[in-house]
């Protein structure tokens, strides 16, 4: 009988249920691709071996390393492999078309980052030609590019028309794995330095390193930063994620915001339906008068509101939650250049549920208190 | 008829409101006592009382002082949910406006009493079908309230009343929101509910034609019993 009342509750107008169903429906939609941004933004974090240790200028990214630190590097005890790359900053036909461009060591890169899945065949064309590039698969659809196809990136941070040769395309090993890159020879951009800018060749943007194991990680970088201590070039070395949550952090104070606004949604929305179901149980007083007059108790009433607000919430919130997922998808067709990886996920899909359901819960708790206080007489108008 | 003994017992009731600061008293050293069977009629002109002292009987309301026996329960001692378990099993309610749920037929109103009580499903479907059928509605049990007439859903709500087999019924104005026709057919069911099933009935109302069909009457005036040998008068403390 509960369930009954309660469902047939919900149904008694029709267009009340409707247009708060709609605010919560895109109140949990809102809050899911707000809170699926923020998880856009730590997908470089969240794709960070816990095998890799970066290291950098220990004044500053901007600054460049000697090429000369790799054997040294590669002597320090616990490091195995270590490949080294630059951010080239490279620009296709005009600014708009934005995309991660990288100048690597080939074969050690590809060696270090397994998750780029990439034929055999292609990767030996890759490695075998220096003006070679491979791409990542959503960055070949985006441009319609194949293998075989000549790409001009005009140069920012290092100026002139650089022409590449695309020799591969490679797909991620799963979801996590950025599919939007551009990587080519780091010797073909150094080879043509030495000829137009040789003061600015032989330098290395970052080296990554493969440690042996990940336990001893923070122990190797340390060991490494202090071959390096004193010297004109001194190195921070730091794990993949550390790295990545540093180029995070310098956008903390937008994520902050996009934080809180997806809060404020949610806060809005339990007023809608706060606002809702006291109307509904403002209109009903006098049947809940006549409940408790039977003899029904608060616990009752209680489950009778409560479960209107929280069925409209999980409906509400099914339905945000289900469009979530394509609402995601044209959000990626329209931004994936800034977010390459956009995916709904588990968490969030929790994050939303939660959310859902504290909307129904604090909806209900004003009107329930006051259905179950107002006294019987007063409610059925019965004084006199 | 043999003569019973008194189901209700009110003794020394006095009941006042608080309005914008100003206390009105609305019942004044009320003792009474009502015949366990007895079908009574309450009257009395607007703003006298009748509905407060019913509201009192039936333990919607506490009275400021007195005592209320109600087959031998003070129900002035009791708590709030005690007294809405009190309800629960032994009263009927029959509103002037019929106050049935709108979302539920009249089968699932009158089973709604029933869910308070210890009976298996498909002991309170039999129930409700039985008292539905002594209120010659059987055939409307799938009905909603909006789809059934005013006297309809008033025998509605009193076999909704007496599904439980209450000790006493109570009826605020049954007949106040109705036609003569439908008054006359309501009014016919409490008197046999009273003369067949023995209940004791206690009406509230301004009909004189309703109160015809009662066993007794009371008259209320200004909060006091009025010109009925039961009652006594004493100042209240």
């Amino acid at each position: 009988m509960l369930l009954r009342l309660v469902f047939r509750n919900v149904l008694r107008h029709k267009l009340r249920t409707a247009l708060t169903l709609c605010g919560i429906c895109v109140a949990i939609l809102s809050f899911g691709l707000l809170r699926t941004v923020i998880s856009a933004w730590y997908a470089g974090v969240e794709a960070s071996s816990a095998n890799r240790l970066i290291t950098r200028n220990a004044i500053s990214l901007i600054f460049p390393l000697p090429l000369s630190y790799l054997e040294r590097i590669r002597g320090v005890e616990g490091v195995k492999t270590v490949s080294y790359g630059n951010w080239f900053g490279g620009i296709y036909i005009e600014e708009k078309n934005f995309f991660a461009n990288f100048a690597v060591e080939p074969r050690t890169y590809l060696e270090l980052y397994s998750e780029y899945l990439l034929p055999e065949d292609q990767k030996q064309a890759f490695l075998r030609d220096r003006r070679a590039c491979i791409v990542g698969r959503k960055l070949a659809k985006r441009f319609d590019w194949t293998v075989g196809d000549l790409i001009t990136l005009r140069g920012t941070i290092f100026p002139g028309n650089w022409e590449f040769v695309l020799r591969g395309i490679y797909s991620g090993r799963d979801h996590r794995v950025d599919e939007s890159q551009f990587f080519f020879h780091w010797d073909y951009l150094n080879e043509t330095l030495k000829k137009t800018e040789p003061l600015r060749a032989d330098q290395v943007g970052i080296y990554i390193l493969n440690v042996a194991n990940p336990e001893h990680a923070a122990e190797t970088g340390a060991r490494v930063d202090r071959v390096f201590k004193n010297s004109y070039a001194e190195t921070l070395t730091e794990t993949e994620k550390s790295f990545q949550l540093g180029f995070v952090a310098l956008t903390e104070a937008i994520l902050l915001v996009i934080q809180l606004v997806s809060f404020v949604v949610i806060v809005i929305i339990m007023a809608v339906a706060a606002n809702s179901m006291s109307m509904s149980v403002r209109e009903r007083l006098g049947e809940y008068a006549v409940f408790k007059t039977l003899g029904f108790g608060g616990a009752y009433l209680g489950m009778l509101i409560l479960g209107e607000s929280l069925l409209m919430a999980v409906v509400g919130g099914t339905g945000g939650v289900l469009l979530t997922f394509p609402a995601a998808r044209v959000f990626l067709n329209y931004l994936g250049d800034y977010f390459p990886i956009f995916l709904v996920t588990r968490q969030t899909v929790i994050f939303q549920g939660l959310a859902a359901l504290a909307v129904g819960v604090a909806a209900a708790a004003l009107p329930t208190w006051r259905a179950v206080r107002v006294p019987i007489i007063q409610a059925l108008g019965r004084i006199g | 008829m043999e003569e019973k003994g008194a189901i209700v017992e009110l003794r020394n009731l006095c009941k006042s409101y608080r309005r914008g600061g100003q206390i009105l008293p609305v019942l004044r050293d009320i003792t009474l006592d009502i015949r366990e069977g007895d079908f009574m009629a309450l009257m009395g002109p607007s703003g006298s009382g009748k509905s407060t002292l019913l509201n009192l009987i039936a333990g919607l309301d506490q009275p400021d002082s007195g005592v209320i026996h109600v087959a031998g329960v003070d129900i002035t001692t009791l708590s709030e949910g005690e007294l809405a378990e009190w309800r629960a099993l032994n009263v009927g309610f029959i509103f002037q406006f019929y106050n049935l749920i709108p979302v539920l037929t009249a089968f699932e109103n009158v089973e709604l009493p029933l869910i308070l009580t210890d009976l298996s499903k498909r002991e309170r479907r039999e129930h409700a079908a039985t008292a539905l059928k002594l209120v010659k509605l059987e055939d409307r049990m799938d009905h909603y309230p909006g789809q059934l007439s005013g006297g309809q859903q008033q025998r509605v709500a009193i076999a909704r009343a007496m599904v439980t087999d209450p000790t006493i019924l109570v009826a605020d104005e049954p007949t106040g929101d109705l036609d003569r026709t439908s008054a006359e057919e309501v009014l016919t069911l409490m008197e046999r509910l009273s003369r067949e099933a023995g209940k004791t009935i206690i009406m509230v109302t301004h009909d004189p034609r309703a109160a015809r069909k009662a066993r007794s009457m009371r008259y209320l005036e200004k909060g006091v019993l009025a010109s009925a040998p039961e009652i006594s008068f004493s100042q209240c403390a």
